[in-house]
């Protein structure tokens, strides 16, 4: 067997694991693991420029390919800083492995210089974490990792690794396992029949269905399975803000995005509904909003891979525990076996009334003002990418208007942090799809305020020659704060502005990339097919939107899903049903 | 309806298995009465028993999120079934005849014993259910001078059995 020292089992075990890219930023507790990256060409390192940029591009590389994103870090501050990253990745359930260095084991707990209890700082924000305290340990519990971060309801893992036994003059035997086992984790994969076939039933009886579909849908690589559920049932699909493209945003059977920013059709739809089919989708808050009168008349289906999402916020009638895609077959294969069609005709008075809704056209704007309108940038965006872009965002406003107004039609496109809502995402996670897909478009839709809080990557795509187009919604605005101190403040704009914004296109200029500022709306639409065109290149597209343009429609904070907000020129003011 | 339950949870023992468990139920704003934790017979697991109350649905988010730790290997709600519970108290009270003679007439049901008299002090030895240490103590309140309990240990009764 040959043998290996600690910090070449850490390099070795990416390799036999088959990772392609570690993105990491180097320090003293990591220095023996980066000697052995140095030795190798097999594991391409890509360094960062900040270890939240680390974490967020392994993430978009997760999301986008479905593979697990990895990181590299440092002890202390390397581990502090990438915890945003990892906290982000763990509410949106995205597979990675964060190795990060730690102090020799004898000074431990000595307040060693870089010395900061990562297993304990991290422990709420992984799916599960390790301190390795042997060399022999190494390579079980990177495979450990990679299985734990992988399956089931997948998530974050770290594995803090003392820099004594990654010392290169102690070599053990390596020998990397091709699978583990551990009694007490053992997640379910296939559903209980039984509840599958008490589904079906609700499902025959159903008047006023809904397919609720969510994140566990990409999660689980299950999008054509669901399309063929749908398909087959001819029920209106509703897509959470992490399950859009799952089921083709362009497709009349789709009711669109629900929940606090979600169509009037979708909200409309949940609130009457006799039937809720929750598919890889968790009653997040936004979701749910008011959870006593949360789809008050309906009997309530939920397939999740985790127990624990099962009756969490909203009690459920037929959990059916499991992976969707066998779960979904399971359901096609006994609705085949019924031999009844479920045509739209079969439930033609839900649909009518659901298109009634959707002539209400919730998401109309200004199409004749004279500023550029953040809607209309994303639209153009759809055009000039034909819809086939990966599209990242960051937090806020701009992320709410491309979810609205960039239909997906294929799943993993659309990337950004719904459960932790992370400023500073969109960026590196742009950064990350374009590792996973060097040929593909990449859009990074954000705002002026969002861009600064990890724009530093620029520098790293410029190495690394990760061209990515950024559509900067610059409304001078930290805009969502803005709106919810609209609505509920009385227009106290409190410290939701900046003052002094940069030179945005200088500032791409100083990166090495280029630089452009639209202030006309006539400009959009060529300076995006500009753009685009260079596929070579960086592009930071500043664009002065309109400043106080709002989100619609919108469900504040506590409200039922029938009490919406709608844009003061829509034919609805406030709908109360 | 909130009600009180007993879990015993059979967990890996690893260091920190334990500040995960705690941790959850600090995170996540779950009551914890009393939690105890040692070895089993197989080194490689600890038992953990923790008194937890909450309506039946934080019981059951509980259950779940427990169940949902990758250091956990199973559990039981003692409260589902007919349990014995016990929990032990060593309560150290100045030594006069009253004293003795109070402790040597309690019921035999009941564990009490002086478990040791050194400079005229008593350390006593109470074991029993919660509730009935609960009532002790209150009673003989004024004449503790320290006091040290477990926390509440169970087993299911009959065949039922928390095990691999
Ligand atoms: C500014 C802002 C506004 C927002 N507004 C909205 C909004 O209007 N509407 C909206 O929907 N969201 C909105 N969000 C996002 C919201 O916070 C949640 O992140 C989102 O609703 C959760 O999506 P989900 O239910 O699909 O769950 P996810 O977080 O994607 O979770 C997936 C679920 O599927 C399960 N699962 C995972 N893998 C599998 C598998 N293989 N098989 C079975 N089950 C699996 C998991 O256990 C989990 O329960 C907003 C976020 C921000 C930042
Ligand atoms: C790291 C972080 N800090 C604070 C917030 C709260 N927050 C949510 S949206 C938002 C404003 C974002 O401003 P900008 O990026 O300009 O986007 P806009 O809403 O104007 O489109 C803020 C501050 C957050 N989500 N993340
Ligand atoms: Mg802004």
């Amino acid at each position: 067997m040959v043998e290996l020292s600690g910090g070449e089992i850490v390099i070795q075990s990416l390799k036999d694991e088959g990772v392609e890219y570690v993105f990491g930023y180097p320090g003293g507790c990591v220095l023996h693991i980066y000697d052995a990256i140095f030795k190798q060409e097999d594991v391409k390192h890509v360094l960062v420029r900040h270890e939240q940029g680390a974490t967020h591009a392994a993430d978009g590389y997760a999301r986008s390919s479905g593979k697990p994103g990895v990181v590299l870090v440092t002890s202390g501050p390397g581990a502090t800083n990438a915890v945003t990253g990892i906290a982000t990745a763990y509410m949106d359930s995205i597979p990675l492995v964060v190795i990060t260095g730690q102090v020799p084991r004898p000074v431990i707990g000595t307040d060693a210089f870089q010395e900061v209890d990562t297993v304990g700082i991290t422990r709420p924000c992984v799916k599960h974490n390790f301190l390795v305290k042997d060399v022999a340990d190494i390579a079980e519990t990177m495979k450990k990792a990679f299985y734990l971060a992988t399956s089931g309801r997948p998530g974050p893992v770290v594995v803090d690794i003392p820099k004594d036994i990654t010392d290169p003059s102690i070599k053990v035997p390596y020998h990397y396992p091709s699978k583990v086992t551990m009694r007490s984790y053992t997640p379910v994969v296939s559903g209980d029949i039984g509840q599958t076939i008490k589904a079906i039933k609700l499902i025959k009886e159903a008047k006023r269905p809904v397919i609720y579909s969510g994140g566990g849908v990409i999660l689980g690589e299950a999008s054509n399975e669901l399309r063929e559920l749908c398909r087959t049932l001819n029920f209106p699909v509703t897509q959470t803000l992490m399950g859009l493209g799952a089921f083709p945003g362009t497709d009349p059977q789709s009711i669109g995005m629900l929940g606090m920013h979600g169509t009037y059709e979708a909200n409309m739809a949940m609130h009457d509904s006799d039937l809720i089919i929750a598919i890889g989708a968790r009653f997040d808050d936004r979701v749910t909003g008011k959870i006593a009168e949360f789809c008050p008349h309906a009997k309530i289906i939920h397939i999740d891979v985790d127990p624990a999402s099962i009756s969490k916020t909203i009690t459920v009638d037929v959990p059916i525990v499991g992976q969707v895609k066998p779960i979904l077959l399971d359901m096609l294969a006994q609705l085949k076996s019924l031999g009844e069609t479920f045509d739209r005709a079969r439930i033609a008075d839900w649909w009518k009334q659901i298109e009634d809704w959707r002539a209400v056209d919730c998401m109309a704007y200004d199409k004749n003002s004279g500023t550029i309108k953040p809607q209309y940038v994303i639209e153009q965006l759809y055009q000039v990418t034909k819809g086939e872009a990966f599209v990242t965002s960051d937090v806020g406003q701009h992320q709410m208007f491309a979810a609205q107004f960039y239909p997906f039609d294929k799943p993993r496109r659309w990337i950004n942090s719904g459960g932790l809502g992370t400023m500073g995402f969109g960026l590196p996670a742009a950064m990350g799809v374009k590792f996973a897909h060097p040929e593909a478009d990449v859009a990074c839709v954000t705002g002026e305020g969002s861009i600064q809080m990890c724009l530093q990557e620029l520098s790293t795509m410029l190495q690394y020659d990760t061209p990515v187009k950024i559509i900067n919604l610059n409304n001078g605005y930290l805009g969502m704060v803005r709106q919810w101190q609209e609505f509920t403040y009385k227009s106290r704009y409190s410290h939701s502005y900046m003052e002094a914004l940069p030179d945005f296109k200088k500032l791409a200029e100083a990166y090495g990339h280029v630089g452009m500022q639209i202030t006309k709306k006539e400009d959009v639409e060529p300076a995006l097919r500009e753009a685009f065109a260079m596929k070579d290149r960086t592009v930071f597209l500043d664009f002065l939107t309109d400043r106080e343009e709002n989100v619609y429609p919108m469900i504040e904070a506590g409200k039922a899903h029938n009490d919406m907000v709608m844009a003061p020129n829509s034919i609805y003011k406030r709908i109360l049903a | 309806m909130s009600r009180q339950h007993i879990i015993s949870v059979l967990l890996e023992n690893e260091s920190g298995a334990l500040s995960r468990v705690a941790g959850l139920f600090s995170a996540r704003a779950y009551n914890i009465e009393s939690l105890t934790v040692a070895p089993t017979l197989d080194e490689s697991l600890s038992r953990l028993t923790l008194v937890t109350i909450g309506s039946e649905e934080t019981i059951e988010q509980i259950k779940k999120q427990l169940n949902k730790l990758v250091d956990v290997v199973k559990l039981i709600d003692l409260s589902e079934s007919f349990s014995l519970e016990r929990e032990l108290a060593l309560v150290k009270v100045k030594k006069s005849a009253a004293m003795v003679q109070r402790i040597e007439a309690l019921d035999s049901d009941t564990l009490a014993r002086i478990a040791d008299e050194t400079d005229g002090y008593l350390i006593v030895e109470l074991s029993g259910e919660n509730a009935w240490l609960d009532d002790f103590l209150q009673d003989m309140q004024d004449d503790v001078i320290e006091v040290v309990r477990t926390g509440v240990i169970g087993l299911s009764r009959g065949e039922r059995a928390l095990t691999l």
